[in-house]
């Protein structure tokens, strides 16, 4: 397949890395972009007819539990791969605190081994900051750069000690890789399940105050400032947060940042109905903070749209909101709903929603992909702006169901999806044989 | 005969979605059910031939107790679900648990859970009425109600009234019922208690927050003590009880600035010595064995009316009159000033 020529022909390009956004034709060849521009023509190409469609490069998503291996009954690398396709991206990073925890080569050479079976999508590990996820001993980062991770986390048990914390950023100017931070003061959100706000107040829900945040924000902006470290703050949900990294970054700050579909959509009164699908961590906040969140995504301060994907399966979401586990999926939807909610109202320019989903998250990872530059890998999400639909349990390929989205109407569908010049979804379909190869 | 009636819920769940008319004929209701409890022969036959499963995922005596005196005097069969160890019960097995006992075609599930928000969930989950007797910090319906009618017994009236609740305001489920419900009938709230336990948040929720118990007992014409829950004190809400019982304790000294008419009030079980003193417990002014007793009419009303509501769902399988012996039932005397709608 990859020796194959693949011809994108009459599509909307839009290429934010290059500040391309007009129709353009696009030749793959050799599993890397070999051109793009008007009136291409390819002697035996295949042929994809994209007219009154957008081309854009494979979306990249920083923030992904795909819960293998330990935690299968939630989510595999294969049903998470599919969702992954099915929603647009190419390329996805997987979160570590798995079981065993990605703390060691053993496990990281696991997750390659098993990606490489599935073999649908790039599928980029991160390993844990910390041995075991327990925030005292740092792992051995060298080695596992050399191993093939792409950034470390503790995302999930945030890292209280700041003595450790300030050892993993300098230790990340050895690696030059991203410590993404999932910051939150367990001390502050003690047994809270809701933002502590009016909707936690209302429903005798225990709290989790926006400062469990911030104050973890602030503590590891500092700390990023006086070690040098390359710091990305994972899944940004507060106004105070937003403005904190502004200033840091205008100090030049090496610092980057996230935010999810859902934070960007959602807020608190959702929780009205103590459905645990809306219940995750970070919590949905208040419209303020919803507004900086957009705010902040539209002038760059947050530099990427990660989705926070985190499946769990329907029992373990069908328990009280209390000991429902935190976490919604993401993958499926993340395009259609930024698109529809944002994009398609004005709120926010659809380069910046597609640079969010490309080329920010492929430079804070430092790879060479998230663009369609000749030479690029030949990674491809073909969206359909016009298509409309409805967000179904039934219907996702995610192995769960746990979506805050369900019963949504949205505009804007991913129809075609190609991973390094192979075409894997077709017209809404999976190619066969890319599920198995 | 069923008099029209604006009452067409299924389950009692919330004073929060309850209409200022809708609470009060629950009251009203519970005036008329008052009476059968001082006849010689106890009952009445309203709701013979329905079962009633007391759920209670939470330890309880005095609401469990109430609500299977309520459902006895209203002839009810009584089904007692009390899980041998209720910190072992997950959330994942309560839906199960519902829908299994509606198999059983139980007719209403009383239900205590020490999660905010189960009773909500299991109602939508299930055809027969769910009443709450209370979910985590969130409600505790039934007791605002006692609580409002008691209140009515003793006051008249509950618009313009000066309410104080003290306590640990962010845990108390008592707590939220009453502001509901006190303020959909016009009386004003006043919150009290440390700051640690009275959040800013219930500002928004249309009371008076004060951390200042001497300054708003000359005010108060009624004073609902709540309960401190010891177990909170592991985590550190307040520095000891000690400081706590000085500031927010109800003991006789502090009564001397409060008004000689003010009525004191406490949903139990009281820690005697600690929110309020015996001799405040067991004073003149204290209503709390009439809270007690009013439980009953209370809860006697709502398992007869939400039985009658979901008997008139067009689904359910009987009509109306299939509850049989209407003509015994005691009738309402709507007393409120409010007209009801008559159409």
């Amino acid at each position: 397949m990859t020796n194959s020529r693949l011809l994108i022909k009459g599509g909307r390009l839009i290429d934010p890395a290059q500040r391309i956004d007009g129709t353009m034709d696009l030749l793959i060849e050799n599993g890397k972009v070999a051109e793009a521009g008007k009136g291409l023509k390819a002697a035996g190409a295949e042929e994809i007819d994209a007219r009154g469609k957008i081309v854009s490069p494979g979306f990249i998503d920083l923030h992904v539990h795909l819960r293998s291996p330990g935690q299968e009954h939630k989510e595999t690398i294969a049903t998470g791969s599919r969702a992954a396709v099915n929603g647009g991206f190419t390329t996805i990073c997987t979160m570590a605190n798995t079981d065993p925890v990605v703390d060691s080569t053993t496990v990281v050479e696991y997750l390659k081994a098993q990606s490489a079976k599935v073999g649908l999508v790039n599928i980029l590990p991160y390993a844990a900051v910390t041995i075991g996820l327990k925030g005292e001993t740092l792992t051995e980062m060298g080695e596992l750069q050399q191993a093939g991770v792409v950034g470390f986390s503790d995302d999930g048990a945030p890292i209280m000690n700041a003595g450790v914390m300030r050892r993993a950023l300098e230790y990340s100017r050895l690696t030059g890789l991203p410590i993404l931070a999932h910051c939150e003061d367990k001390n502050l959100t003690g047994n809270g399940v809701v933002h502590e706000g009016l909707t936690a107040a209302r429903l005798g829900l225990a709290g989790m105050p926006a400062e469990a945040e911030t104050v973890m924000i602030a503590r590891d902006l500092l700390l990023a400032q006086a070690t040098g470290g390359r710091l990305h703050i994972a899944h940004v949900s507060t106004a105070q947060g937003v403005e904190l990294i502004r200033a840091a970054k205008a100090k030049g700050v090496p610092v980057t940042a996230e935010v999810a579909p859902h934070h960007l959509t959602l807020t608190e009164e959702k929780l009205a109905g103590y459905d645990p699908c809306f219940k995750m961590n970070p919590p949905l906040r208040t419209s303020a903070d919803l507004k900086a969140l957009r705010e902040g995504l539209q002038d760059g301060t947050l530099d990427a749209v990660a989705t926070d994907h985190a499946p769990h399966s329907v029992v373990e979401k069908e328990s009280e909101l209390a000991h429902a586990p935190f976490g919604v999926i993401g993958l499926e939807t993340a395009f259609s709903v930024l698109f529809s909610s944002l994009a398609e109202k004005g709120l926010l320019d659809l380069s910046t929603l597609i640079a969010a989903l490309t080329i920010r998250p492929a430079q804070i990872l430092g790879i060479d992909r998230g663009r369609l530059q000749p030479g690029a890998p030949a990674d491809v999400a073909i969206l359909d702006p016009e298509a409309e639909w409805t967000v179904e349990a039934k219907a996702l390929v995610s192995k769960a169901t746990n979506s805050p989205f369900l019963g949504w109407r949205l505009k804007g569908l991913v129809t075609d999806v190609v991973v390094g010049g192979r075409q894997v979804l077709c017209n809404r379909q999976f190619v066969h044989g890319a599920l198995s190869r | 005969m069923t008099t029209p009636t604006p009452w067409n819920r299924k389950d009692l769940l919330t004073l929060e979605e309850l209409s200022r008319e809708e609470i009060l004929l629950l009251l009203d209701q519970a005036k008329a059910f008052q009476e059968v409890s001082l006849r010689s022969v106890k009952k009445v036959p309203a709701l013979r031939g329905k079962t009633v499963a007391l759920c209670f995922f939470e330890p309880s005596t005095r609401t469990r107790t109430s609500f299977e005196l309520a459902a006895k005097r209203l002839s009810a069969d009584i089904l007692q679900i009390q899980p041998a160890s209720s910190s072992l019960v997950k959330g994942e097995t309560m839906l199960d648990t519902a829908r299994n006992i509606e198999a059983m075609q139980v007719d209403i599930l009383v239900l205590r859970h020490n999660a905010s928000g189960i009773p909500m969930r299991v109602a939508r989950a299930i055809a027969p009425s769910v009443v709450n007797a209370g979910d985590g910090s969130h409600e505790h319906p039934t007791q605002g109600l006692v609580d409002l009618f008691t209140i009515r017994e003793k006051k008249e009236k509950i618009e313009g009234l000066n309410v104080l609740i003290v306590g640990d305001i962010l845990h108390s489920r008592v707590a939220r019922s009453d502001l509901w419900g006190l303020t959909k009938l016009g009386a004003r709230v006043t919150v009290c208690g440390p700051p640690t336990l009275v959040p800013q948040t219930m500002e928004a929720l249309g009371a008076r927050v004060s951390y200042n118990l001497q300054e708003e007992l000359p005010k108060a014409d009624v004073l609902i003590a709540l309960r401190l829950q010891m177990e909170r004190q592991q985590e550190k809400y307040i520095p000891s009880l000690r400081e706590y019982t000085k500031l927010y304790g109800v003991d006789r000294e502090k009564l001397r600035l409060a008004r000689p008419d003010l009525v004191v009030m406490h949903p139990g079980p009281v820690n005697r010595g600690l929110e309020l003193s015996a001799d405040v417990a067991d004073g003149p002014q204290s209503v709390i064995l009439e809270q007690v007793t009013n439980g009953i009419a209370v809860r006697m009303a709502v398992l007869y009316l939400v039985t009658v509501a979901n008997a008139r769902h067009p689904e359910a399988p009987q009509g109306p009159k299939d509850l049989g012996f209407e003509g015994e039932i005691p009738r309402p005397t709507p007393r409120s000033a409010i007209k009801m709608a008559s159409e």
